[in-house]
């Protein structure tokens, strides 16, 4: 909700023209001695106010230069297209600092006892009595366990670590200071950290100020959106269509337009790889696993479907009909920035929060908006891709007889799930078709959205049957 | 007890946004003792986002008072409270 704030007042600034008055927020919204729930003080969330706005502006908060540098300066450089930095996500380093660095703690349930089973098989020698208590060094532990699995009072907890915890690629870890780092050679932009971090420290970099800048200037600025938006907002989609230009879209165009022709191509490879003697074939639209493969899956990179994806397909359909035009993807993914950055047919990636919070400053309500959009045929089967399990329903859509494949899905990408894919075309199963999805649930659980996954999947349902 | 404890959510697109999302939840999430006693609706945007005196949303009205930072928890506690009342009345 802070996040949502935060981009709300953003984008205020940017539509006021106000933004040199940017660095105002952080003070705006923790004023001076005011009480802080879990920070220490107002000094502290300022700080890390100002950190996020950077992220929002755009910049990877690694690359600071000179701490007195403000927020309106970053806001400039962004206005400008300044070099944001690598990667997509980035750790706010001033937030990220309440984790244990050892995952295993010494509880006050030790007794001390004489036999110390902890401290004799700890291999690294990580244990000390301390008070007549257990300790463990979190410089020299490496996180083994024994000392858990050893101690005959369960005194020793495993605490997780939310970020590392859910990084399916282990791409984060801390440094010596105890503060988290991204690896942009190992990342794949699937946005599970920023979920899981309870402490906001880590934020997807927005482009949010450049689409301001498109929306602004004399180009046709064209939103794309995902077909996850029917579990996003309230309202009918011709009332999100209408309220998406009330906020200075020129056209919307349905990402699930581009969903079809990526089922039908996707179709057509399938039985075509299949005839080949290909022993399967999985999914490509999903980006976070599409760089999952490429960076930690070599073994099945021939076995990825080699269709365009939903996003380029309805890019290619914008800029055909108008070159100049600019295009914008909204959606729930932070993966699909590092896809739109491949693909030249896509100017902007947004999410679908940036929506909501955007229509918060301008003060577009949904319900408020007409229902009428100009649309004889809408893409029924593109829709479904929303959600986990929709790709699969959709290509088979596309057979009489679907006797011939055996699918599988890939609900949520972990640790576990891509060891099973890498063992794959060693494994003697008849599974010949994989729908991989890198977030559970499916697209409508994204790290962008707006909306309650539950609900949303509910309203999803709800929007799919009613059109 | 005649009239069921009326809680309207607001769906407004701020309120929406801003949690109220969440709230949709809210009917499955009801106690089993409370169920009967409760009517959960949406309606489009109460407007008070717009009074400066309201709060902050997502707003939840219940028999017609406004719950401003509205979550399940709050409003069962009220819906408890409101039941409450009627009961000693």
């Amino acid at each position: 909700m802070i996040r949502r704030e935060l981009i709300t007042r953003l984008c205020k600034a940017y539509l006021d023209d106000k933004l040199e008055e940017i660095d105002r927020i952080p003070l705006i919204m923790a004023p001076r001695k005011s009480k802080q729930e879990s920070r220490c003080c107002a000094h502290k969330t300022r700080a890390v106010l100002k950190y996020r706005m950077m992220a929002l502006l755009g910049f990877n908060v690694a690359d600071e230069v000179d701490e007195l540098t403000p927020l309106s300066t970053y806001a400039g450089y962004a206005l400008r297209k300044k070099n944001k930095g690598e990667g997509f996500l980035t750790v706010v380093d001033e937030a990220c600092y309440a984790c244990n660095k050892a995952n295993y703690v010494v509880s006050n349930l030790c007794r001390g006892c004489v036999a110390r089973p902890c401290k004799m098989n700890c291999p690294k020698d990580a244990i000390e009595f301390v008070n007549g208590q257990a300790k463990i060094d979190p410089e020299k532990c490496v996180n083994c366990g024994i000392c858990k699995n050893e101690c005959p009072y369960h005194a020793i907890i495993y605490v997780p670590i939310p970020c590392e915890e859910v990084c399916p690629v282990n791409a984060i870890s801390k440094d010596e200071d105890g503060v988290e780092h991204i690896d942009n050679d190992k990342c794949i932009n699937c946005g599970k950290c920023m979920i899981a971090c309870p402490f906001g420290a880590i934020m997807a970099k927005s482009q949010i100020v450049n689409i301001l800048q498109s929306i602004n200037s004399n180009k046709k600025t064209v939103a794309m959106v995902a077909p996850s938006i029917l579990g996003q907002f309230k309202g009918s989609f011709g009332q999100m269509v209408n309220a998406i230009k009330a906020l200075g879209f020129d056209e919307v165009l349905e990402v699930a337009s581009g969903a079809e022709l990526t089922a039908d191509h996707e179709a057509a490879e399938l039985k075509e790889k299949l005839d080949e003697g290909n022993k399967f074939m999985t999914t490509s639209c999903c980006p976070a696993y599409v760089d999952a493969v490429a960076k930690h899956m070599p073994e099945i990179k021939d076995y990825v479907s080699d269709t365009p994806t939903p996003m380029q397909y309805t890019a290619k359909m914008a800029k055909e009909k108008d070159p100049n035009c600019e295009t914008v993807f909204i959606g729930p993914c932070v993966a699909k920035q590092a896809e739109a950055q491949r693909d030249d047919a896509v100017d902007y990636v947004m999410t679908f929060e940036e929506l909501g919070s955007f229509m918060l400053a301008k003060k577009v309500d949904i319900l408020e908006c007409s229902e009428e959009i100009d649309m004889a045929e809408f893409p029924a089967t593109g829709r479904w891709f929303a959600e986990s399990g929709g790709v699969t329903k959709s290509v088979l859509h596309r057979y009489e007889d679907t006797s011939f494949v055996k699918n599988m899905t890939i609900n949520g990408l972990d640790k576990k799930q891509i060891k099973l894919l890498q063992r794959m075309p060693k494994l003697k199963v008849d599974t010949n078709f994989i729908e991989v999805m890198a977030c559970e649930g499916g697209c409508i659980s994204g790290p962008g959205i707006a909306c309650n996954p539950k609900v949303a999947k509910k309203l999803l349902a709800a929007n799919l049957k009613s059109k | 007890m005649s009239k069921k404890v009326q809680v309207k959510i607001c769906f407004g697109t701020h309120c929406y946004v801003m949690g109220g999302s969440h709230l949709e939840m809210l009917e499955e999430s009801l106690p089993a003792e409370l169920k009967d006693y409760v009517e959960v609706s949406g309606s489009p945007c109460f407007g008070h986002c717009e009074e400066k005196t309201a709060g902050t949303p997502p707003f939840v009205e219940v028999n017609g008072t406004i719950i401003e930072k509205a979550n399940i928890e709050l409003i069962i506690n009220y819906i408890r409270e409101v039941l409450a009342d009627g009961i000693r009345e």
